[in-house]
């Protein structure tokens, strides 16, 4: 389980960082939306994977770490929200710059 | 005792104006929201100037949340540092919300809002004493923070904010993954706890939380600006409205705060296999900082720019002098720190009023129109050159002469010494540039008729004032932060303190 797992995670976050170095914003969001889900993933490790364990002491032979899943829950929130302000914010770039292009070639002289 | 609630007071003031400022206020908002905004930020300063008396006498207040016990509950861990940088953003905020009610908080909605989730979310990351609690009020610092970024829309500024943005997320990924590496190794996220925790590792489980420990010196270099991480903030800071950029002299603190509180504490000198691992990495990462700043500044022609970039060489100059790591130097250096900060915000601010008098020619270094208040912007530069560039007698001097002084007893001082020197003479010549073409090479014809309102000078010159008073006061401030410095190195003291925190009780 452990191997497929990381296995999973591994995948997630190579491509992710493959989209993340494209030049355009929309690959971009796409591939920092895609971490977000790695990271969720890595993060709920953090606590062990097991497996027929409750967070609560004594109902189970083994337990689960809670706090993993509540930093998790967290991150879900607000990678959420942001993953939504940055694609309204990449649309809105589009419609005003006229352009995705990540690329600054000629921002400087239009000032 | 309502002493015992000070610690958690700078966070609540800022959330529930917010709170306040978004309900609609009737036809005529602006004004009751510029009087809450104002009265709030007073309160905050009362409470934060409170703080810092009150941490001098008790050396630590730490406040349980929910009265949950230390490592498994989230603390509020105020010591010196943090009521010093807390004092500093509360004092920093109220000029700047002061230049922002002139009219600047009608270009686009929420600004009052926004101003104050962003003085909480900085409040919040300064005290908090929870690695993942850090990393939840970086997020509400960072959210306003983009939305104040294009506070006012534009072309540019839409487009810099989308830059920043995406890669303020990728940040905030990296936090995660490495605050989940060090949770995985040490299981824990209260940094105090961490601080024993780490002590004990060994082997395979030290390389993997030194993994965690460098991926967070990455998070904190993107906030601080440092190095290889710092070309969003130029063009971030250069394209926002002034008084966004003025409030944004502090963002840059907070990563450098960061750095400070969790390689000294976490990562310091005790942690066995992991002790300093950063250090070496910062004393070259700033010098190259202050390097790239000094070739930024020269190569700036807008003035926005240029002040964007001494930012950048402020970062260097804090960050080689921390990682030195001896109390001196880093006493130097947040002595330095509170200096820069509010002499960047006044530059920045500088900047706009002249680029809005100077009307087409804007910031931009070129000779242009006489501005309306000429000979007032003309002294204000004077001061605020001398002050950034550190020429004596104002606080930048005192404060590099500081860094170099306590830095010649470390044996660093050839390259430490070089850079600052070499940096200085550098801002000398491109800030002179700067204010001999602004200033004295002026088109003939009549003065702009455009005059900036007269409360935005008064915030400007309050700020330059602050300078002027840190060099007045410069021995019981440099006291106070050698006491800093001399507390954050005594890290055992911390677990000691935390997790044997009293419970808050109802009276």
């Amino acid at each position: 389980m452990e191997t497929l797992y990381s296995v999973t995670v591994g995948i997630l976050t190579a491509c992710s960082i493959f989209l993340i170095l494209r030049g355009r914003s929309f690959p971009v969001v796409v591939g920092i939306t895609m971490l977000s889900y790695a990271v969720n993933l890595f993060l709920f490790s953090t606590g062990r994977l097991t497996i027929d364990g409750a967070p609560i002491l004594g109902t189970s032979d083994s337990y689960a770490d809670p706090l993993p899943q509540a930093l998790v829950l967290t991150a879900i929130v607000i990678g959420f929200a942001m993953t939504a302000y940055s694609i309204i914010l990449a649309v809105r770039t589009r419609g005003e710059v006229g352009t995705d292009e990540v690329s600054d070639s000629n921002s400087e002289d239009n000032r | 005792m309502w002493q015992q609630h000070l610690a958690i007071l700078p966070i609540l003031i800022p959330l529930f104006t917010a709170l306040l400022q978004l309900l609609p206020w009737g036809d005529r908002p602006q004004p009751k929201r510029r009087a809450i905004g104002l009265a709030a930020s007073i309160l905050t300063l009362v409470a934060s100037a409170f703080l810092v008396i009150e941490v001098n006498s008790q050396e630590m207040l730490v406040y349980l949340l929910g009265n949950w016990d230390a490592p498994f509950g989230i603390v509020l861990m105020v010591d010196k540092l943090s009521a010093m940088m807390m004092l500093l953003t509360a004092i920093l905020a109220l000029p700047v919300l002061v230049y922002g009610c002139y009219s600047e908080d009608n270009l686009g909605s929420h600004f009052h809002a926004l101003f104050q989730f962003q003085i909480m979310g900085i409040m919040g990351a300064f005290a908090t004493g929870d690695l993942f609690n850090l990393f939840v009020f970086f997020e509400v610092l960072l959210i306003s923070s983009y939305a104040l970024l294009m506070h006012g829309g534009g072309k540019f500024r839409v487009r810099a904010t989308l830059h920043y943005v995406l890669l303020n997320l990728l940040g905030s990924a990296l936090f995660l993954i490495s605050v989940g590496t060090l949770y995985g190794v040490t299981g824990t996220l209260n940094m105090a706890d961490m601080a024993v925790k780490i002590q004990a590792l060994s082997g395979d489980q030290a390389m993997i939380a030194k993994a965690g420990s460098l991926m967070l010196l990455v998070v904190f270099g993107l906030k601080a600006a440092l190095l290889p991480l710092h070309f969003w903030l130029p063009q971030a800071y250069s394209t926002t409205s002034g008084v966004i950029a003025a409030l944004f002299a502090i963002m840059t603190k907070v990563g450098i705060y960061s750095i400070i509180r969790v390689y000294t504490l976490i990562f310091g000198a005790d942690a066995n296999e992991l002790a300093l691992v950063a250090h070496d990495w910062l004393w070259v990462m700033g010098l190259l900082t202050m390097l790239a700043g000094a070739i930024g500044i020269l190569a700036a022609r807008d003035l926005r720019l240029m002040v964007a970039y001494l930012v950048v060489i402020s970062v260097g100059t804090i960050l080689t002098a921390y990682s030195l790591f001896s109390t001196q130097t880093t006493g130097a250096a947040l002595f330095y720190l509170i200096h820069s900060t509010f002499i960047t915000s006044a530059l920045f601010l500088l900047a706009d009023v002249m680029a809005f008098e100077r009307g087409k020619t804007a910031s931009r270094i070129v000779s242009g129109k006489k501005m309306a208040n000429h000979s007032t912007y003309a002294v204000m530069f004077l001061v605020a050159a001398i002050a950034v560039i550190g020429l004596p007698p104002l606080s930048g001097f005192v404060s590099k002469l500081m860094i170099l002084e306590s830095a010649s007893a470390n044996g660093h001082n050839f390259w430490l010494w070089g850079a600052i020197i070499g940096a200085t003479f550098i801002m000398l010549v491109a800030v002179t540039r700067a204010g001999s073409k602004m200033i004295w090479h002026t088109l003939s014809g009549k003065p702009s008729e455009q005059s900036a309102p007269l409360g935005k000078r008064i915030a400007l010159a309050s700020l330059l004032l602050v300078s002027l008073v840190i060099t007045l006061f410069a021995h019981p401030i440099q006291q106070y932060t050698q006491s800093v410095a001399d507390q954050l190195e005594r890290t055992e003291d911390y677990p000691k303190w935390v997790l044997k925190a009293p419970e808050v009780s109802d009276e």
